[in-house]
C-alpha cells in the first residue's frame, strides 16, 4: 500500500462506543456516516421498488389505448407519485445521501462528517417523507405529476396534494442539510496531506452538487409554500382568477428542479470517475477538466431553467437565451464522456458488473446527451415539449444514466459496505437484463413522441399501440432485472466470500482501511503520498548496493 | 490492419461515418407529415441535429465498443494500463469542437425561430402599451393614449406571431380557442361560428388567439410542429399556415386532469373553396352550435351553467361566465 500510517493526535479523545455496530444499530438514530449512508441507500432501494411498481402499473394501463385497467385519476397519482419517488427518494438520496455519505469522509481521510447530529436528523426526516408519499395514496394521491402545476394540483386532491407539498419540501429541507455539511466537510476536514488537486473526483463532484443544492432547493421550497397557502389557507399568488400567476410557479419550480436533474447526475459522474479507472487499470484522462467541469455544469445549470417553459409564458428573447445557455451545457458534459472514453482506450478493462454498467452508462448518456441537445433548441422543444420524447430522453439520462451509475457504485463498493464480495455471474445476469430492458422501454418513445403521443395519458391514440407494446415488454424485462441484484445482495451480504481490505486494487483513501471499515474509519489517519488515480505508473527504482 | 497506415484508416473512418449520418439524418422517417410552413422549417433543422447527432453517436460508441473489445484484460495479465493522463492538445479539441457544435445550433435555431414567426407575437397590438404597462415608473403613465383600453395596455402577449413578412398585419383568419377540461372551443369571431374542431384554409395566414378557463392546457398540432399552451390568465397566441389540404389531430399536451389524454379533437384544413362552402353552411344554420354540445357531456344545460362547477372552482364571478357564454 502506498500511503504510510502516522499517529494521529485525535486517538484516545473519540467518545465511547461500541467495537462494532450491530443490525440494530441500524434503525436508530445513529450518527456514523457509514451508517447513515447505508440507511440512506437501504431505504432509497425500497423506495425504488415501489416506484417501479407504479411504472408497471402505468406501463400495463398503457398497454392498450383505452383506460380500462386502473381509473385515470388513479393512473395520474401513479404517475405523479412514480416521477416524485423516483427523483425525490431514490436517485438523489442514495447518490448524495448514501453514496455521498458513505464515501467523502473515507475518501478525505475524516472520520466523519463535520456536523454528524444533523446529517442523521437529514436521513431520519426523509423517512417519515417518503411514507407521507405512500399514504398520501389514500387519499386520492396527487395528480398534478411531478410538476404539479397550479389550477390543476390547486383543485384537485387537496389533501393528497398537501401532503405531497409537505413531502417534497420535508425532503428539500434534508437536501439543505446535507449539502453545508458536505461543503464543510470537504473544505475542513481533508487529511493536511490532501490537497485539492489529488482529492478523488467524487468529492469534486460532491462539492459542484451541494453548492447547486444550496443555491436551488430554497427557491422549490418557496415556491412549494406559496401553493400549499393557495390550496389550504384562501391566498392567491398562483390563482389567475385573483390575480395570481401560474406562470411565476413554473419559474420557481424549474429554478430548482432543472438544477436537480444535474443533483441526480453529478454525484453519479462522480462515482463512473471512481469506478472506471480503477477497473480499466489506468490513470483518470483530464483529471482536472472533469474537476472543473462539474463546477462549469453547478454554474450554468443555474441559468437553463425556462427551457422547460418554451411552450408556456416566456418571452421570445427568453427562449433564444435559455436555448444557448441549455446548448452550452452539453460543453462541460461532452469533455467529461471524452474523458472517460479516453481513459478506457489502452486501459486493461476488468469488464466485472462495476465496470460494466460503467460501460453501459457511458453507451446510453451519449444517446440521451444527444437527444438532450434536441430538446434544448426552442424550434424542436416546441414540437416535443411534453411527449414521449422527453420522457424517452429523461430516462435515457436518469434510468440509463444516474440508475446504472448507482448500480455500479453498489457493485464497486459493497465490498468495502459489507466486507463480502458480491457474485458475479449473478451481477452480470443483472447487467443484461437491465441493459436490454432499459433500451427496449425507451428507445422507442423518441419516435411516440416525435409522431404525436403526449405524456402523461392514459388513453392514446390506438396508431401508437405497436410501439407502446414493445415499450411495456421491456418496463416488465426491467422489473424482471432487479431480481438477480436483490438475490445477490441479500445473499452476498450474508454468505459472500470475505473481501480484503482492498479488493481491487484501487488508490483512493477508503480503500486504506479495513472492509467495512472500524468505527471512525481508521485507527491512525492515512497520509497522501500519491494521487488517487495512479496507475500504471512504474515504481521508482531502488537502489541495490553490490556486495 | 496494421499494414494500413493510421491516417488512411481514420480518413476511411470518417467518410464512412459522415456518409451514414447523411444517410440517417436525412432519412430517418421519425416525424409525421408536414402540413405547415413551420414544419418545413423545424424538420430542416432537426434532420440537421439528426446529422450532427449520428455522426456523433457512432464516433463515441464506435470508440466505447472498440475499447471494450480490443483492450479487454486478458487472462492471466494483471498489470495496469499506459499511464496517460492528459493530452492538452486533444482536450483542448474536444471542447472546442462541441462548443463550435452547440453555439452554431444556437445561432441556427434562432433564426429558425424567428422565421417561425416566435419573435413577433402579439405585434398586432401597440407595444409602447406593454412596455408602459410593465414598466415600474408611474411617470410614465402620461404617456398612455387618451382612451386605451387599460386591459389592452396590460396585455403582455405569448406564442408565435406573424413571420416577418407579415409583421403587423392583421391574419386572414383569425379564431378564438378556449381549453377547458376536457374539450377545445373554437370560436370565429368575424361570424360568431363555435364549433368543436378546427377549420381553417390552406395557404391562409391563420391566427389563433388562445384561452384557458380552468386549468392549463397545451395546443399542439403535431403535423404542424407547433405547440403553445393555454394559460389561465395570460392570453397566448399561435399564427401559422397550414399548407396541405387534410385532416391532423388537435392534441392537448398539458396535464389537465384525469382524462387529459381524451382531450382530442382535429384540425381540418380545407381547399379555399370547401373552407367557403363550410363557412356558408356554418352561417346558413339557424342557430350555431354552442359550447356544450362541443365538449363531453351533451345535455341540455346552457353555457352558463355548464361553466359553473368550474366557475366555482376557478372562483370566477358570474358576469364573466355570463360573457364566456357569448
Amino acid at each position: 500500500m502506498a500511503q504510510a500510517n502516522i499517529t494521529s493526535d485525535m486517538m484516545g479523545q473519540s467518545f465511547p462506543h461500541p467495537d462494532k455496530w450491530k443490525w440494530y444499530h441500524y434503525f436508530t438514530f445513529n450518527i456514523d456516516h457509514k451508517v447513515i449512508g447505508i440507511q440512506y441507500l437501504v431505504t432509497a432501494f425500497f423506495f425504488y421498488l415501489v416506484g417501479g411498481v407504479m411504472a408497471l402499473v402505468m406501463r400495463s394501463e398503457l398497454a392498450t389505448p383505452s383506460a380500462d385497467l386502473v381509473d385515470p385519476n388513479f393512473y395520474n397519482a401513479m404517475l405523479t407519485n412514480h416521477g416524485t419517488i423516483m427523483i425525490f427518494f431514490w436517485i438523489v438520496p442514495a447518490a448524495i445521501g448514501g453514496f455521498g455519505n458513505y464515501l467523502v469522509p473515507l475518501m478525505i481521510g475524516a472520520r466523519d462528517m463535520a456536523f454528524p447530529k444533523l446529517n442523521a436528523l437529514a436521513f431520519w426526516i426523509t423517512v417519515p417523507a417518503g411514507l407521507m408519499i405512500i399514504a398520501s395514496l389514500f387519499f386520492g394521491g396527487a395528480q398534478a405529476g411531478w410538476t404539479s402545476y397550479p389550477p390543476l394540483s390547486r383543485i384537485t386532491a387537496n389533501t393528497a396534494q398537501s401532503m405531497w407539498i409537505l413531502a417534497i419540501t420535508l425532503v428539500g429541507t434534508s437536501s439543505i442539510m446535507g449539502a453545508v455539511n458536505f461543503i464543510v466537510t470537504i473544505w475542513k476536514m481533508r487529511v493536511p496531506s490532501l490537497k485539492w488537486d489529488q482529492m478523488p473526483l467524487f468529492c469534486w463532484a460532491m462539492m459542484a452538487t451541494s453548492i447547486l443544492a444550496l443555491f436551488s432547493t430554497p427557491v422549490l421550497a418557496a415556491g412549494l409554500t406559496l401553493l400549499l397557502f393557495d390550496i389550504n389557507f384562501g391566498t392567491s399568488f398562483f390563482d389567475p382568477a385573483k390575480g395570481g400567476d401560474v406562470v411565476m410557479y413554473q419559474h420557481l419550480f424549474w429554478f430548482y428542479s432543472h438544477p436537480a436533474v444535474y443533483l441526480m447526475i453529478l454525484p453519479i459522474f462522480g462515482i463512473m470517475s471512481e469506478v472506471i479507472p480503477v477497473h480499466a487499470r489506468k490513470p483518470i484522462f483530464g483529471y482536472k477538466a472533469i474537476a472543473y467541469s462539474s463546477l462549469a455544469i453547478c454554474l450554468v445549470g443555474l441559468f437553463v431553467w425556462v427551457h422547460h417553459m418554451f411552450t408556456s409564458g416566456t418571452p421570445p428573447w427568453m427562449r433564444m437565451f435559455f436555448t444557448v445557455s441549455t446548448l452550452i451545457v452539453a460543453v462541460p458534459t461532452g469533455v467529461k464522456i471524452f474523458s472517460w472514453v479516453a481513459t478506457l482506450w489502452g486501459g486493461k478493462l476488468r469488464l466485472n458488473s462495476a465496470m460494466l454498467f460503467a460501460i453501459g452508462l457511458l453507451a446510453m448518456f451519449v444517446l440521451g446527451g444527444l437527444s438532450g441537445v434536441t430538446l434544448g433548441t426552442a424550434p424542436v422543444d416546441i414540437h416535443v415539449h411534453d411527449t414521449y420524447y422527453v420522457v424517452a430522453h429523461f430516462h435515457y439520462v436518469l434510468f440509463g444514466g444516474s440508475v446504472f451509475g448507482l448500480y455500479a457504485g453498489l457493485y464497486h463498493w459493497f465490498p468495502k459496505m459489507t466486507g463480502r464480495m458480491m457474485n458475479e455471474p449473478l451481477g452480470k445476469l443483472h447487467f443484461v437484463l437491465t441493459f436490454i430492458g432499459t433500451n427496449l422501454t425507451f428507445l422507442p418513445m423518441h419516435e411516440l413522441g416525435l409522431k404525436g403521443m403526449p405524456r402523461r395519458v392514459a388513453m392514446y391514440d390506438p396508431q401508437f399501440q405497436y410501439i407502446n407494446i414493445i415499450c411495456t415488454v421491456g418496463a416488465f424485462l426491467l422489473g424482471i432485472s432487479v431480481l438477480p441484484f436483490i438475490i445477490n445482495a441479500i445473499w452476498s451480504w450474508r454468505n459472500g466470500p470475505k473481501a480484503s481490505g482492498n479488493p481491487w486494487n484501487a488508490k483512493t483513501l477508503e480503500w486504506t482501511t479495513a472492509s467495512p471499515p472500524i468505527i471512525e474509519n481508521w485507527n491512525v489517519l492515512p497520509v497522501v503520498t500519491e494521487g488517487p488515480y495512479d496507475y500504471g505508473h512504474t515504481p521508482e527504482p531502488t537502489e541495490v548496493s553490490s556486495s | 490492419m496494421k499494414q494500413i497506415p493510421a491516417p488512411l484508416l481514420t480518413l476511411t473512418v470518417g467518410v464512412v461515418v459522415t456518409l451514414v449520418s447523411l444517410w440517417v439524418g436525412f432519412n430517418h422517417g421519425l416525424l409525421p407529415e408536414q402540413a405547415s410552413a413551420q414544419s418545413v422549417l423545424v424538420d430542416n433543422f432537426f434532420d440537421v441535429m439528426m446529422v450532427i447527432g449520428t455522426a456523433l453517436f457512432l464516433v463515441v460508441e464506435g470508440a466505447i465498443l472498440y475499447s471494450v473489445i480490443a483492450f479487454r484484460r486478458r487472462q492471466g495479465d494483471d498489470t495496469d494500463g499506459l499511464p496517460i493522463e492528459g493530452n492538452l492538445p486533444l482536450e483542448a479539441f474536444w471542447t472546442a469542437i462541441p462548443a463550435i457544435i452547440v453555439i452554431g445550433l444556437g445561432i441556427y435555431s434562432v433564426q429558425i425561430f424567428q422565421d417561425m414567426g416566435g419573435f413577433t407575437p402579439g405585434d398586432r397590438m401597440p407595444d409602447h402599451g406593454t412596455m408602459i404597462a410593465q414598466s415600474p415608473d408611474a411617470s410614465l403613465s402620461g404617456l398612455v393614449p387618451e382612451g386605451a383600453e387599460p386591459e389592452l395596455l396590460a396585455k403582455s402577449v405569448y406564442g408565435f406571431g406573424a413571420p416577418l413578412e407579415k409583421e403587423g398585419m392583421a391574419a386572414d383568419v383569425e379564431v378564438n380557442v378556449s381549453g377547458m377540461q376536457y374539450a377545445w372551443i373554437f370560436t370565429y369571431p368575424e361570424s360568431g361560428i363555435v364549433d368543436g374542431e378546427l377549420h381553417v384554409p390552406v395557404n391562409a395566414d391563420v391566427q389563433l388567439n388562445i384561452s384557458a378557463q380552468d386549468v392549463i392546457h397545451s395546443f399542439w398540432v403535431p403535423q404542424f410542429r407547433l405547440k403553445q399552451d393555454a394559460i389561465p390568465g395570460k392570453d397566448t397566441e399561435l399564427r401559422f399556415v397550414a399548407t396541405k389540404v387534410g385532416t391532423y389531430p388537435v392534441v392537448c399536451a398539458e396535464l389537465c386532469g384525469g382524462y387529459h389524454g381524451a382531450m382530442r379533437t382535429q384540425v381540418i384544413v380545407h381547399s379555399p373553396s370547401d373552407y367557403q362552402s363550410w363557412l356558408q353552411s356554418r352561417i346558413a344554420q339557424a342557430e350555431p352550435t354552442t359550447p356544450e354540445a362541443i365538449a363531453m357531456n351533451p345535455t341540455d344545460m346552457t353555457d352558463t351553467e355548464y361553466l359553473a362547477p368550474y366557475g366555482a372552482e376557478m372562483e370566477i364571478d358570474h358576469q364573466l361566465l355570463a360573457h364566456l357564454a357569448h
